[in-house]
């Protein structure tokens, strides 16, 4: 959820009000943005300050902290769908019309009636880097410091936000006044393109300019992969080959605009054409107020490869069409039509009611891309109304309760294993390569375990296959406590199963270890035939195993992770189902485990039937 | 000892009164300092009554010891002297050596025993005085030794200024028959026994009072987890709710189910690799394991160019993108599995309630209140004409059993839900609105490619299972919760849940 940083006294002049932040935070909570934070330029830098004082602290910083202004600022989140309102104007003009304070503003283009709009040519390479680019044309514009910031913030937020790091849309402003129509569009090897980029003094090819940003720039080197590796890179000229910008990553310093700039050209290149087009809808539609003729645009004429003409941006007003019985129906509420409509309006979304009284005719605005659907009309109409406002009612749907009984069985189990002396743990599925297979003894054969390709921690490379290791784990950090040291944990190993849809599947396991100056091995083993007996199931060699479908025996095994002589599987039939015995002192050392430890391991699934023996699982998928 | 004990409680019995234990101990033939040891432990148990008897007496120092026999030094050294002509000092020192004679001389000397003769030529001679002496020091010693008293100015003479006695002090009793006197001491037992119930000895046996100041033994027991006891509240509640649970012991997904089926675009920043393990292994799902073609070209449509009065997302939908495993990063996914199969079961569409509690993976730094992996409470109802009004009243029933009776909400986006809605609830305890969970009803460009019937709403909601037990139990670091690093004996101490009672 983006957060938007907005001057409270800016905000409140636009709002026509004062308020306390009591008040607007309850506005907020209404519309259904948020008041994250009451601060200053100050305050933050103050903060930041403070964060380097341990280091010894940053004279610059210091003395910028000194000159910030001390001017209130609200920082806002913004929901992350609502991109008209991630600048103060925005804002402003959202919870003016909420309040009914202010009418939703008509986008219009302005009237090119014999007038030739300016021109982009998109040539046909750009198809292999950055094949969109859409543009648009503020006339008139009244820059001040606070409008200027705001307009480079928006860009920031968009960037950050529906751009995807400027990897689907990248937007390039710049002072008309500097450049010439008709613009073009190409994509040319780096080599070739030369101009000074923003912030710069000095002319640079695009290639050594890549390079200089990848070393000197933290902020822009971060897009430089965006394009790096293609062989050639998008670049916008106008009609005398001066440089507008080099998108994604930075404009030519001849067209920036400034404070006095007055006819802003705004151009946005991108991978995505539905995103560029909510993009410049965006920006434009936002500053426009400030446009000599207010909230009205000058189209541009892009010319595609094809040699399609399509004018830019569009602002049409998309038509919907839902009924008060939808509206209603969906939100439990029997709103009269001219109800709705009302409450339409107070969300930017002008409403008619058809003849029948039912039918709602609505025009989505250019600037609520938001809206996909009626439901997001619907939702219009809750918010206006008060979520709050509507009674609520308790579905009549009438089921019954289940439990999952792989999960009940898991529940009665637990129980009596700690009624057997045990305490319960609960570790991360998620473990190292090391912790998993090294640690253990166990090679790694490929075939078991889940590898995660981007985790942000070396802790979690792999889904644990199985229990134990998150077992001794808890052991090691737990060393100081009286001895012995009985735990368990009933929880899932995941492990590779090629037969499976998504080609793992979780196994239901049951791990208890036993840890004390012995080692405890005939407790484990204890443990284990107690399981079996609460489960019901029989050893095969007691007599009374006799005529019983499921038992189960062990016998010694040689697994890598415990002592040799001194372990056994587990089975079922012929099955495999668990292992326990001592665990290797190798295994302990690489675990940090000073005391001998047994363990036992154990899959439930196999175990899980009903008392006519019949198997419950049911697998999510197959 | 018991023998001690024994004879002295009789030797008391036939005396009625023993004067003086020192002579007891004499007579048992015992040093009275083992007698006192018997003489306490008979006291506390108020058998006897002991009334102190100080005792005083000189003792020979060790210097004395030898002149009891040799003489006192100043005898020494008069007949040291010869009589007639005397003897040089010389000479008189190398008879009587050492401190003897010197503190002898100076004795006899000021016992005008002897005198120095400074008469005739050459060295001064020391001659008698008298012709024969009485040693009185030495006969007081003797008294001393024989326990007779001295006349107090000599006594004092002898200990303080020549130091050959020293005064010696001890106590000895007065023993009387005390309250509980017998002759064979009762020891209080400190428990019933069952010797005592099978002779009946319990009757008479007196017992040693109980120290009510300390604690009892803790029962040796298992423990189970704190935040799985919070879960299974959670879970008694949907179930008495009438939700049945959903099979989530599936952490592996692919993204159709995670995000797709969800209709979250696939530029959606919770699809970065910074929000979400991607598997490298299995890397995918092939689409036609699973899903089904109809169904998986809905989806695509609709995330392209919309339908069912939806216009979509308008940008070009990538097979490849859908098919990549992750670790699910909600248990909506399984929602999504639910949802379709409830849609295209035999027999067609029933309503269903919905719940599940299980593990959900984010790929985040782990702090103090995030984990890479945390469990999420979900509950969902779908059916036929569900209204928001619906879902706020689930909600505050759900809510209510636990403990939290007054809500509100606040709009919100989640990309799959619309209306969606921030729960909020008053805490009387910290006097502010929290948030608890989030909620909505899942979007029709997600339930009409499923096949659901055109009436069908999905109300939904979920929440974590950690941040209310946090709070319910005070825990301000989540990785005290779950993890390997937990306190056990936090675990060990933790009362039950008294959610949903």
């Amino acid at each position: 959820m983006p957060t938007v940083g907005v001057n409270r006294d800016k905000l409140f002049e636009k709002l026509g009000k004062v308020y306390t932040d009591e008040e607007f935070d309850h506005l907020c909570f209404e519309y259904g943005i948020e008041l994250d934070d009451v601060t200053s330029e100050k305050e933050m830098l103050r903060k930041e300050l403070a964060s380097t004082v341990a280091k010894g602290g940053d004279s610059k910083l210091a003395a910028e902290a000194a000159a910030a202004s001390e001017e209130v600022i609200y920082k806002i989140d913004i929901p992350a769908n609502r991109y008209d309102m991630l600048c103060v104007e925005g804002i402003a003009r959202a919870l003016n019309i909420f309040r009914g304070t202010q009418s939703s503003p008509q986008y219009n283009l302005a009237d090119m009636t014999g007038k030739q709009p300016l021109q982009m040519v998109v040539k046909p390479e750009t198809a292999l880097v950055r094949p969109f680019v859409v543009c648009a044309v503020l006339r008139g514009i009244k820059f001040d410091p606070a409008r200027y910031n705001s307009f480079i913030d928006l860009q920031d937020k968009l960037h950050q936000n529906l751009c995807r790091q400027r990897t689907l849309v990248a937007i390039g402003t710049h002072d008309l006044s500097t450049i010439q129509g008709p613009f073009t569009y190409e994509a040319l090897p780096p080599e070739e393109i030369k101009f000074v980029p923003l912030k710069q003094t000095r002319e640079f090819n695009a290639k050594e300019l890549m390079q200089f940003y990848l070393e000197n720039d933290q902020k822009l080197k971060k897009f430089v992969p965006i394009i790096h590796s293609s062989v050639v890179y998008p670049v916008l000229y106008d009609a005398n080959r001066v440089v507008l910008s080099l998108p994604p990553i930075i404009n030519g310093a001849h067209s920036a605009i400034t404070l006095d700039t007055q006819d802003v050209f705004i151009e946005c290149t991108a991978t995505d054409l539905t995103k560029a087009k909510v993009v410049l809808n965006t920006v434009v539609t936002m500053f426009a107020e400030y446009a000599s003729t207010p909230f009205t645009v000058e189209p541009v004429e892009v010319v595609d490869a094809l040699g399609n003409r399509t004018l830019y941006p569009d602002l049409s007003y998309r038509s919907l069409t839902l009924t008060t019985d939808y509206v209603n129906s969906l939100l439990g509420l029997q709103l009269p039509g001219e109800e709705i409509v009302k409450l339409l309006t107070k969300m930017q979304v002008a409403a008619e009611l058809g003849p029948d009284g039912k039918e709602l005719l609505v025009q989505v605005p250019p600037t609520r891309s938001d809206i996909l659907h009626a439901c997001d009309v619907a939702e219009d109409v809750a918010i206006a109304h008060g979520y709050n406002n509507i009674p609520k009612r308790i579905p009549p749907t009438t089921t019954q309760g289940r439990e999952l009984p792989l999960n009940q069985l898991t529940e009665l189990l637990r129980a009596e294993i700690a009624m057997s002396g045990f305490t319960e743990v609960l570790t991360w599925a998620l473990v190292s390569h090391a912790e998993n297979f090294e640690f253990m003894r166990r090679p790694d054969d490929g075939i078991t375990a889940v590898e995660i390709g981007n985790p942000a921690t070396a802790d979690f490379e792999v889904c644990r296959s199985s229990l134990l290791s998150s077992a001794l784990k808890t052991l090691a950090a737990n060393k100081d406590n009286a001895l012995p040291i009985k735990l368990f944990e009933v929880s899932d190993a995941i492990v590779l199963d090629p037969s499976k849809s998504v080609g793992a599947r979780n196994e239901r396991r049951l791990v208890a270890v036993f840890c004390a100056k012995d080692s405890g091995f005939e407790v484990i083993h204890g443990l284990l035939n107690r399981v079996m007996e609460v489960l019901g199931v029989p050893y095969k060699e007691d007599p009374a195993a006799a005529g019983s479908p499921v038992t189960y025996h062990w016998s010694p095994s040689a697994d890598p992770a415990m002592f040799p002589g001194r372990q056994a599987a587990i089975f079922t039939g012929d099955t495999q189902v668990g292992l326990f015995g001592i665990v290797h002192p190798e295994v302990l050392a690489a675990f940090e485990v000073p005391y001998p430890v047994s363990a036992l391991e154990l899959n439930l699934e196999p175990f899980v039937f009903n008392q006519f023996y019949e198997s419950l699982l049911e697998p999510l998928s197959t | 000892m018991a023998d001690l004990e024994t004879s002295l409680l009789q030797a008391l019995h036939a005396q009625e009164v023993i004067a003086d234990s020192g002579d007891l101990a004499k007579s048992l033939g015992v040093e009275h300092i083992v007698l006192v040891g018997t003489i306490r432990s008979l006291q506390a148990s108020e058998m006897i009554i002991a009334e102190d008897i100080d005792h005083f007496r000189y003792v020979l120092t060790d210097e004395a010891q030898g002149y009891l026999t040799a003489g006192s030094p100043e005898a020494q050294v008069f007949n040291a002297v010869p009589a007639g002509e005397g003897i040089t000092l010389a000479e008189l020192k190398a008879r009587v050596p050492g401190e003897a004679g010197d503190v002898g001389f100076k004795q006899a000397m000021q016992q005008r025993w002897l005198a120095l003769d400074k008469s005739a030529a050459g060295e001064p001679r020391v001659v008698r005085k008298v012709d024969a002496i009485e040693d009185r020091t030495q006969q007081l010693l003797a008294d001393v030794t024989g326990g007779r008293e001295l006349p107090k100015a000599e006594a004092e003479s002898l200990a303080k200024k020549r130091k050959l006695i020293k005064p010696e002090q001890w106590k000895t009793y007065k023993l009387t028959k005390g309250p509980k006197f017998a002759l064979e001491r009762k020891k209080p037992a400190t428990d019933l026994t069952f010797e005592m119930m099978s002779k009946g000895t319990w009757r008479t046996q007196e017992f040693k009072d109980y120290n009510f100041n300390a604690l009892g033994v803790p029962p040796p027991s298992g423990q189970l987890h704190p935040l799985l006891k919070v879960r299974s509240q959670f879970r008694k509640i949907f179930t008495q709710m009438g939700f049945e649970e959903m099979p989530t012991n599936q952490y592996v997904e692919s993204s159709f189910w995670n995000f797709d089926a969800l209709f979250q675009p696939q530029q959606h920043p919770a699809r970065d690799a910074h929000d979400t393990f991607f598997l490298t292994k299995p890397a995918n799902t092939p689409a036609d394991r699973g899903v089904d073609k109809d169904y998986l070209n809905r989806v695509k449509s609709v995330h392209e160019m919309g339908g069912y009065g939806s216009v979509g997302y308008g940008y070009s939908w990538k097979l490849a993108e859908s098919e990549k495993n992750l670790l699910r990063t909600h248990t909506t996914a399984v929602s999504s599995r639910m949802l379709y199969r409830l849609a295209n079961q035999p027999g067609g569409f029933k309503p269903a309630k919905y719940f599940s509690i299980d593990r959900v993976f984010r790929n985040e730094q782990v702090d103090r209140t995030h984990l890479a992996e945390f469990h999420q409470v979900e509950g969902l109802v779908c059916d036929r004409g569900l209204t928001l009004g619906d879902l706020i009243g689930v909600l505050n029933q759900f809510f209510s059993r636990l403990g939290l009776k007054k809500l509100r909400f606040k709009p919100a986006f989640n990309p799959y839900t619309e209306p969606s809605m921030e729960i909020f609830s008053y805490s009387e305890q910290l006097g502010k609105w929290m948030e608890v969970g989030n909620s909505g009803m899942f979007r029709p460009e997600m339930l009409r490619p499923m096949g659901l019937p055109e009436d069908v709403n999905v109300i939904a909601w979920g929440l974590s299972l950690e941040r209310p037990t946090m709070i319910l139990y005070g825990i301000d670091n989540i990785r005290d919760l779950f993890g390997h690093k937990v306190s056990l004996s936090m675990v060990r101490k933790n009362p039950l849940c008294r959610l949903g009672l």
